[in-house]
């Protein structure tokens, strides 16, 4: 591993530490209504927006009441995504005339968008035109965001420790996260972006001549677009969803080194500040620090690991003398499916990050990685997308441990289990058990179903195990809703698009609805005050057993299926292919 | 407790005992039984599954070799077993015990008053015919035919039965000792009882239903934990059912072997917990077992899990924090008077007075003056006992009146006479309450000769006590009669976070409100009628055994020994119920990370041969592996049974110590065990020749 990788690794971290804590506080402020000084300028666009929606702000809706807002949302969201492809060839902003998307992508790609997956069974510049790009998925891109940002609202209203009836407004909710973070973090983002070189335009293309004489006299058809203002939602969203099919690994997605720091800053950014929000506003910093310490205590050592693992040499080279060094000359390390501006390091840290929170964006093909280094990221997301996770999503699947957590601790120590002060009975277990079982179900049987069907199979680039690894990427993906894909497994088929269409939804509303099940529920307890008997909600021994729970449930759900992909492809000879 | 209580209660498991729940656990094999249980139901269908499988290999070929599925179903039968058998052990218990109170609840005769007359010959009817409301004489040598309210007389009452206390007890009509139970025997004069429960609803019956754990419901962390135990086998279920698929997918692309369902079948009873699912009920039936043991009957299992979350604990003052009665330890005279005068005085005024705190007195003129006893007789003295209404007490003797009493009261008294009350008197009064002492006026005639100073003692170790009971995060509060100076001195003396002072039955009510209000739990004694409401309101509410009927019945628990003191072996019990879950479903699911270490090179190495390597334990072979992860699965079930049953070591230290602690033991513990277990069984397996 290079100095310079080290070096970003750290300037990662304390850039981090830096901004988390301000925007959680930030974050707070909007949701409790209460937006600051800086914040308060856009109250009025706020109001405005509320007004002409009709919707009454002061209205708290019930925990049954804000799903059905949220999913009627999702619902409308999933329809309009799915008739904008559908009808792309008859709509404007078409300039390359692009006909109608096939059903099953177009199918695949609502869901994926509204569920904030971001998997793409489409390539951006070759299937879809700038209308549904913008009206279509830049839109998704804040309003998925700002959907899981609300139920976090909602959660974190419920842990309050004074008993309460309703959990906020959706509508206002909704609107506070996209008008007062999303909107101004994406345009600061996109400026800076575009100062690196990421285009922004509304043309369609543009034509180079070949530098190279041989080719002289032909030209060079370069896609453009509205990508900046997109690159940067889908960054800070943890959305995923790239502007061009290879993602940031796009030169006008991801031009320079800096570009890259900050798009990979911009993923992490928004989830880490969640822990801090949550400090704020159930006035528990002692706990925040704790679920954040437990997420950095989960990525940095698979991030560091997966980087050694790229910036080494392939085991497929066995014993052969190959220099796999870094040095003036080369980049080192196992460079296929890498960018050459950005390296290996800088390739496999992305890779741990993207899949650390439900993001998805990629900077290199996973495909390509080593079987371990492509096992890191497989892993990260069969953690349940949880460390760092996806905005809001990410925090409110921590709780989800945290509770499986504190309730075998709770009893351990001779109590019943509390949260924050909140008694743990059997309808919070039941929701908690649903919430972290789903996910994992629908990874597996989806997998199952591929390598079990000849259509399934027919998804799959290579053989063996690292076919299944192929597979098992995509629906760890689909399931846990991170979007980055394995590259090689053909998700554009009916059966492989329509199971992981199922499996997006599964993972969003399978872990969603039951977190605002259980909001419902803890709103309506009070909270015990904390005491000598209490079990402590932060230090390091609720962080060991907070890690603990996590690893434990990943691995005890996926080492089988690990064990059969990666870790086989590791320990035997052959690598791709047969 | 009384030492054959002890014996009676404490009984350890004898063979017969043993041999007779081996037997409950073989006829508890059925479906029916074990659907109760996801996890034990989980193993028992991959029990027949195996078992078909085995003996279709057994005809045919089959997915496996015969002896390898016969040997996993045989070890998973047994699984079932060993955890029919906890729970059959800990049943067995309460079962020698329902025994014993059972043969108390004989059918007797009872005498029923027509229409409550005594002068009327009573009918006589068998016991068990008798109905609520029915009136019943009792005389010296009958047992009491139900439970009831005596509304009439005064008896001797042997209640060893109940209590394992020999010593008989007095019960008499209105007032806190008027309760009597069915079964109990009258030793002397008679009572007449109205009953208030009908058969099968006594007091007994109740008590020998618990201890049977025969209405035992589940409790509301039982049934949370069985959720995540449920949820936990189902991911599990669905892990091992598509490594089926998978395995198929590997063998197709390698040309290896599919792995063998029974491998499967064991690799899903390993992962699921098996472990606490096995010994879950009987940890629950033990910890009610453990309260009886300490003699304490509660009406529930909800009650005593609830005892572990209690967080503030009323004590009354008397008999819990202090010895029952306050003792004199100084004379304090006015200027100019003697003090061996005083002590003299009161001395005088106190050799009739059989109460405690006359007797005190007695004691310390002696001690400090060597005054000796005198008889009032020899001295022509009439003795006026203490009434709530004088609040005083005295001699009167030829030559002049003595009393001793409440400041005030005596002040009265002597100014009635024409006397003065010096105002040095005030002064002192004032400091000896100060210091949380209780002083007795003495005056003799017209002048008033100075204080008796009457002071609480406080119990042996109860300052400790409360050390570790905040330690645990557990505030007391002290409840008490006295005044806010008294008992602000003795809460301080005794140490606890709070005192209650000059408490009546509604600010003690509104005490407990208000801490629920604040989201505290709740745990106090009482006795009387008038803490009925206040029983019924705190989370947990023991009752005296001594007590009235309408306290027992307001309470959530009853202490046959009647000392307030247990409430705090209670909240211990309480605690240690649900130490012993969590430690166990903890060491449950840390196990698994090994039994995969186990079974997975096994079952892949039929399609990747490298991932042989992945067995750190070395063991013998394929099949080995699994049968010595399924034996050790089933082994560690009966290992655990006296853990389950005696329940993890309790020690009073705060929730970040002993989750520390447990964590380490049965976390840590139950990842490194079960490597060395298996690898253990997988030797012996080898030395049988199995490989």
């Amino acid at each position: 591993m290079s100095w310079q990788s080290l070096t970003e690794v750290a300037l990662l971290v304390v850039l981090l530490l830096l901004l988390a804590p301000p925007l959680g506080r930030h974050l707070a402020r909007v949701y409790a209504g209460e937006p600051g000084r800086i914040g308060r300028w856009l109250v009025p666009v706020e109001r405005a927006l509320l007004r002409g929606a009709g919707v009454d702000a002061t209205r708290s809706m019930g925990w049954r009441e804000y799903a059905l807002a949220m999913l009627a949302l999702q619902a409308v969201g999933i329809v309009a995504l799915l008739a904008l492809q559908l009808a792309q060839a008859w709509l404007p902003l078409n300039a390359r005339g692009l006909p109608a998307v096939p059903w099953h992508v177009a199918l695949n790609t609502a869901v994926s968008f509204v569920t904030n997956t971001n998997w793409q069974s489409y390539s951006g510049e070759v299937l879809l035109g700038h209308l549904v790009q913008l009206l279509g998925l830049t839109v998704q891109n804040f309003v998925s965001a700002a959907t899981g940002m609300a139920v976090l609202a909602a959660l974190l209203r419920a842990l309050e420790p004074e008993p309460r009836e309703g959990l906020g407004n959706f509508w206002v909710d909704l609107v506070r996260g996209v008008v007062h973070v999303l909107l101004p973090l994406s345009l600061v983002l996109a400026v800076a972006l575009l100062s690196q070189g990421v285009v922004q335009t509304l043309a369609s293309s543009m034509s180079n001549a070949w530098i190279d004489p041989a080719l002289a006299g032909t030209v060079q058809e370069s896609a453009l677009g509205p990508v900046a203002s997109q690159v940067a939602i889908k960054q800070l969203g943890t959305n995923g969803g790239g502007f061009f099919g290879v993602n940031s690994a796009h030169p006008f997605e991801n031009p320079t080194p800096l570009s890259n720091f900050l798009e990979l800053l911009a993923i992490l950014l928004l989830p880490a500040a969640a822990c801090f929000q949550l400090a704020s506003s159930v006035r528990r910093p002692a706990h925040g620090r704790a679920l954040l310490a437990a997420m950095f205590a989960l990525f940095l050592p698979l991030a560091l690991f997966a980087m050694r693992v790229e910036s080494g040499s392939s085991p497929a080279f066995g014993g052969a003398p190959v220099d796999a060094q870094a040095s003036e000359l080369q980049s080192g390390g196992n460079m296929e499916g890498k960018e050459t501006r950005l390296g290996p390091g800088e390739s496999a840290l992305w890779a741990a990050a993207t899949t650390a929170t439900s993001s998805g964006s990629v900077n290199a093909m996973h495909d390509s990685f080593l079987p371990l280094g492509g096992l890191v990221p497989m892993f990260l997301m069969q953690l349940g997308e949880v460390a760092f996770g996806g905005v809001g999503s990410g925090l409110y699947g921590m709780v989800l441990f945290a509770l499986v957590a504190v309730f075998l601790a709770g009893l351990m120590v001779g109590r019943t289990p509390e949260y924050l002060g909140k008694k743990l009975g059997a309808f919070e277990m039941q929701m908690t058990s649903v919430a972290i079982l789903l996910p994992s179900v629908a990874v597996l049987i989806g997998t199952a179903l591929v390598v079990a069907t000849q259509a399934g199979r027919s998804s799959l680039q290579e053989h063996g195990a690292h076919g299944f690894s192929e597979a098992l990427y995509a629906f760890s993906s689909a399931g846990n809703n991170n979007g980055s894909a394995f590259g090689g497994f053909d998700g554009a088929r009916p059966l492989a698009d329509v199971l992981l269409a199922l499996a997006m939804l599964v993972g969003r509303y399978g872990v969603a609805l039951p977190v605002l099940a259980l909001a419902g529920s803890l709103a309506k307890k009070r909270a015990v005050p904390p005491s000598p008997g209490t079990l402590p909600d932060g230090g390091v021994s609720f962080v060991v057993l907070l890690v603990g729970v996590i690893v434990l449930v990943g691995a005890l759900n996926f080492v089988p299926a690990l064990a059969l992909g990666p870790v086989a492809e590791q320990m035997g000879s052959s690598v791709h292919g047969r | 407790m009384a030492a054959e209580t002890k014996a009676r209660m404490g009984a350890g498991f004898d063979a017969s005992s043993l041999w007779a729940s081996l037997d409950t656990a073989v006829r508890r094999l059925g479906p029916v039984r074990q659907a109760r249980n996801p996890v034990m139901f989980v193993t028992w269908v991959g029990a027949a599954l195996t078992s078909v499988l085995g003996f279709h290999a057994l005809a045919r070929e089959g997915d496996a070799p015969p002896w390898f599925a016969l040997s996993v179903a045989a070890t998973l039968w047994f699984t079932v077993l060993f955890a029919n058998f906890a729970e059959a052990l800990a049943e067995s218990r309460g079962r020698a015990q329902a025994e014993a109170l059972r043969q108390s609840r004989q059918d007797t005769i009872a005498k029923v008053l027509v229409e409550g007359r005594r002068d009327v010959t009573p009918n006589r009817i068998p016991s068990r015919h008798l109905v609520k409301g029915q009136v019943v004489l009792v005389e010296a040598g009958d047992l009491v035919p139900c439970d009831g309210e005596v509304i009439e007389g005064l008896a001797s009452v042997d209640e060893s039965a109940i209590t394992g206390e020999s010593a008989p007890v007095l019960r008499e009509s209105g007032g806190d000792r008027s309760a009597v139970t069915g079964g109990t025997r009258v030793l002397s004069d008679w009572i007449v009882v109205r009953c208030t429960a009908g058969v099968g609803h006594s007091f007994l019956d109740r008590m020998i239903a618990l201890v049977e754990g025969a209405r035992r419901g589940k409790t509301p962390n039982e049934i949370a934990l069985g959720i995540l135990l449920s949820g936990l086998s189902i991911v599990f279920l669905v892990v091992v059912a598509t490594l089926l698929p998978f395995s198929h997918y590997a063998a197709a692309e390698s040309g290896g072997k599919v792995v063998s369902v029974t491998a499967l079948v064991a690799l899903l009873v390993c992962l699921i917990p098996t472990t606490i699912g096995g010994l879950l009920s009987a940890i629950g039936i033990a910890g009610m077992d453990r309260m009886v043991q300490r003699n304490v009957i509660a009406t529930s299992g909800r009650a005593v899990e609830a005892a572990g979350d209690v967080d503030v604990l009323l004590l009354d003052k008397t008999g819990t924090i202090t010895l029952g009665n306050r003792q004199a330890v100084e004379f304090v005279a006015l200027d100019g008077v003697l003090e061996r005068e005083l002590a003299d005085a009161a001395q005088l005024a106190s050799l009739s007075d059989e109460t405690p705190e006359g007797r005190s007195i007695v004691v310390l003129a002696k001690s400090r003056h060597g005054l000796r006893e005198r008889s009032l007789q020899s001295l022509r003295a009439e003795f006026l006992a203490f009434s709530a209404h004088t609040r005083m007490s005295g001699v009167d003797l030829p030559d002049g009146s003595i009393r001793k009493g409440a400041p005030d009261a005596v002040k009265r008294w002597v100014l009635a006479q024409g006397g003065t009350w010096p105002g040095e008197t005030d002064a002192l009064v004032q400091r000896i309450a100060k210091g949380g002492g209780t002083p007795l006026a003495v005056a003799r005639g017209r002048s008033v000769l100075g204080l008796v100073h009457l002071k609480d003692v406080l119990k042996g170790g109860i300052r400790e006590r409360f050390a570790e009971l905040r330690r645990m995060g557990i505030r007391t509060v002290m409840i008490t009669g006295d005044n806010a100076y008294t008992a602000a001195a003795i809460a301080a003396e005794a140490g606890v976070d709070d005192y209650l002072a000059e408490a009546t039955p509604e600010r003690k009510l509104e005490l407990i409100r208000d801490y629920q209000s604040r989201g505290h739990l709740v745990a106090m004694t009482g006795d009387g009628t008038n803490d009925a409401p206040a029983l019924a309101q705190a989370d947990v509410a023991v009752a005296m055994n001594t007590g009235t009927q309408a306290a027992k019945e307001a309470g959530n628990m009853v202490d046959l020994d009647s000392n307030p003191t247990k409430l705090i072996e209670i909240v211990e019990t309480g605690k240690q119920m649900l130490m012993t879950r969590g430690a166990l479903t903890t060491f449950s699911v840390s196990n698994d990370v090994a039994k995969y270490f186990a079974i997975l090179p096994a079952i892949s190495v039929g399609c990747y041969p490298q991932l042989a390597r992945l067995d750190v334990m070395r063991l013998g072979s394929p099949e080995s592996a699994v049968l010595s992860a399924v034996i050790f699965n089933a082994l560690v079930i009966v290992v655990l049974i006296p853990l389950a049953l005696r329940g993890v070591e309790f020690r009073p230290r705060a929730a970040a110590e002993v989750l520390r602690r447990n964590l380490l033991v049965y976390g840590l513990g139950g990842l490194v065990v079960p490597f060395v277990g298996i690898k253990l069984i997988d030797l012996a397996l080898a030395a049988f020749g199995i490989e």
